[in-house]
């Protein structure tokens, strides 16, 4: 076999990724345009950043998204592992198909009707929507994937670690807190991430059930850009970016230790 | 000789060689620590343990073998708590342990895969069932101290249990099962993961340390030799029940039935059916033996008439090259068809007129062989009447 980086891996590499890369590429360097006509360089600034600092409306958005994402994410953890090890450990329960199911469904189900369903909800219990309602719902639709993480790593778990610490006199209770958690921290710490991550992206879920004035970053960027395309809006866009990354890259990390330490 | 004298000569023989003077099972007066009665377990359809009653003594080191599935570990589990019995009772040092949670139960058990806690240090894993019992910290330290001593692991103390070898993680479960001295050592598999040769030492190894500690040993394996080399009794099992509860010799000399005999080591297997009596043995009319055979008796239910198994060792066979006087019994004879040299032993296989392969082992006790045995040579296997076993089942 001929193992040459070959002209045509190259090309379908180069275009597969300008696919994927160019627009946020073209996203990012525009941030940094010092004209305010979106499609015409002006020269570097960071003039846009220092706008977006000021100005108290975005600032206060991307408080809102970074506090939603914090509350659902820690809430989805909590209800995605116990989730997890519902399904894992209480084995053969009657209707254990039916509730993995149901556990995954959110997984697949279009977000305009998980965001319609909750907004009837809310209004039919007559909960003022705001920051709550959208926590609330980021935690439904985040909770899935929790349980997916947790739950691959509690599948290859041995059982006879928990065993080993019972036998020498560990309650239940003590076998978990001592064993299992440390054990499958990492993969809790991955759902949290990713849970996080999902929450800050949301859109469509957000503007069903956000009341007035707690607009979300994402909310607000799609607001702004339907009234045209300022520098401003690419800037925050490049700041969403970066931290989505970060976190993204934070949770593989995680995994890759923790998958690192299972081979050895 | 008269039956009487061959009978008393026979009673200063001992079945299988004496391992020590330990013997509690002979004892009457003697109380069991551990009591299995009528255990059976069930799993929805199948019985992995039924109706099973055993009583394991203080100070043995007692082997549960046979072969996967027959219910050895299942029986270990429910002793250590891992599995309650369907019915049944059982006892250690007199206390009942149905209900009783793993973690309340004066037992500790060696897993099969050591399951060390990954994310602990050799010396953590060591103190975590001392921790449990809220054991003052400079006794746990102590105690620790002690116990990687005892599996020389000292200078690996602080590693990880990824950082170990086989062997070496073999001994800190070891360790961490032998930490809060327990009344009985339960292990499931002790040797399976290690090679053949650190296998064998480690035998001796366990063997010195139950003696040094005085301690009881509960062992699972399904390799035999471990079972052979270590125990002080075996017990066989099939299907969920016990087949012979024994020493190794009785095991070995004097197996209770033919899947006894079949399970451990080597064995010839010549089916005939009684016939006359004699001073203690029994002629037996087997089709393969044109001579017949005369074979010591054997145990309950050998009667004139009835169908039985004659089990040989091969070691206990002889191979000859000229046909014996006739008249003399037990005598097969054959074709050599193969012959494998092991060094220290031969293994001869001869076939027999109807086609069955008897297994010869021969000592080599002398470098030179003056007629050497050879393939296709015509050959007679014969052997002493008490080199034979008569198996009723």
């Amino acid at each position: 076999m001929n193992r040459r980086f070959s002209w045509f891996n190259a090309t379908s590499l180069t275009i597969g990724f300008a696919f994927l890369y160019l627009p946020i590429v073209i996203l990012i360097v525009y941030s940094f345009n010092a004209s305010r006509l979106v499609t015409v360089w002006g020269g570097f600034s960071l003039e846009w950043y220092r706008s977006i600092w000021s100005n108290e409306q975005l600032l206060g958005a991307l408080r809102t998204s970074l506090g939603v994402a914090l509350v659902s994410a820690a809430i989805a953890t909590v209800l995605g592992t116990l989730a997890a090890l519902a399904l894992v450990r209480y084995g053969r329960f009657v209707g254990r198909t039916l509730f993995t199911g149901m556990v995954y469904a959110p997984l697949v189900m279009p977000e305009v009707i998980t965001g319609l369903s909750l907004l009837l909800l809310f209004v039919s219990l007559g909960v003022d929507r705001g920051f709550w309602t959208v926590a609330l719902s980021h935690t439904t639709f985040t909770l899935c994937f929790v349980a997916v993480v947790v739950q691959a790593r509690l599948v290859g778990f041995d059982r006879s670690l928990e065993e080993a610490a019972m036998d020498l006199g560990a309650t239940p209770m003590k076998t978990f807190f001592a064993v299992t958690l440390p054990l499958i921290t990492p993969s809790i710490l991955a759902g949290f991430l990713l849970a996080f991550t999902l929450s800050l992206d949301d859109v469509v879920i957000a503007s069903f059930v956000t009341g007035p004035g707690t607009a979300t970053l994402p909310i607000e960027i799609f607001g702004r850009a339907r009234r045209g395309v300022s520098p401003e809006i690419n800037a925050l866009c490049t700041i969403l970016v970066g931290l989505v990354t970060v976190v993204v890259i934070l949770a593989s990390l995680v995994t890759k230790r923790s998958a690192m330490a299972r081979a050895t | 000789m008269t039956a009487a004298a061959e009978g008393r000569k026979r009673d200063t023989l001992a079945i299988g060689a004496v391992r020590r003077n330990f013997a509690p099972w002979a004892d009457p007066a003697a109380v069991p620590l551990i009591r299995f009665e009528k255990v059976t377990k069930r799993f929805g359809e199948a019985t992995a343990v039924e109706d099973l009653s055993l009583d394991i003594y203080e100070r043995e080191f007692f082997c549960l073998l046979g072969p996967s599935g027959c219910g050895k570990t299942t029986l270990m589990r429910i002793l250590a708590g891992f599995e309650e019995p369907t019915s049944g009772r059982v006892t250690l040092a007199g206390r009942d342990l149905i209900g009783v949670p793993p973690y309340r139960r004066p037992a500790n058990m060696m897993f099969q895969s050591y399951a060390l806690f990954p994310h602990m240090s050799v010396e953590k894993n060591i103190a975590f069932g001392l921790e449990q019992e809220k054991l003052p910290k400079g006794e746990i330290a102590a105690r620790v101290a002690e116990m990687l001593r005892l599996v020389q692991l000292e200078p690996f103390a602080r590693r990880r249990p990824d950082q170990l070898s086989g062997g070496q993680r073999q001994r800190v479960a070891l360790a961490r099962a032998l930490a809060k001295r327990p009344k009985v050592l339960l292990l499931d598999e002790p040797l399976d993961a290690l090679d053949k040769k650190l296998r064998e030492e480690t035998q001796f190894e366990l063997m010195d340390l139950q003696v040094k500690l005085g301690m009881t040993f509960l062992v699972v394996t399904h390799d035999q030799e471990e079972a052979m080399t270590m125990a002080d009794r075996i017990a066989v099992m099939d299907r969920g029940r016990i087949v012979q509860v024994a020493t190794p010799g009785e095991i070995y000399e004097q197996p209770a039935t033919r899947y006894v005999a079949e399970f451990i080591g080597d064995v010839n297997i010549l089916e005939g059916r009684i016939g006359q009596g004699e001073g203690g043995r029994w002629h037996i009319a087997a089709p393969e033996a044109p001579r017949g055979l005369l074979v010591d008796g054997g145990g309950d239910g050998v009667a004139p008439g009835r169908q039985v198994a004659v089990a040989l060792r091969p070691e206990k066979l002889r191979l000859l090259q000229d046909e014996p006087a006739p008249g003399t019994p037990n005598v097969l004879a054959g074709e050599v068809w193969d012959i494998g040299y092991l060094g220290d032993w031969t293994i001869y296989l001869v076939k027999l007129a109807s086609g069955r392969t008897i297994r010869v082992s021969r000592a080599n006790a002398t470098r030179f062989v003056e007629r050497p045995i050879t393939w296709e040579d015509k050959v007679f296997v014969t052997f002493a009447p008490e080199a034979g076993v008569i198996l009723t089942r």
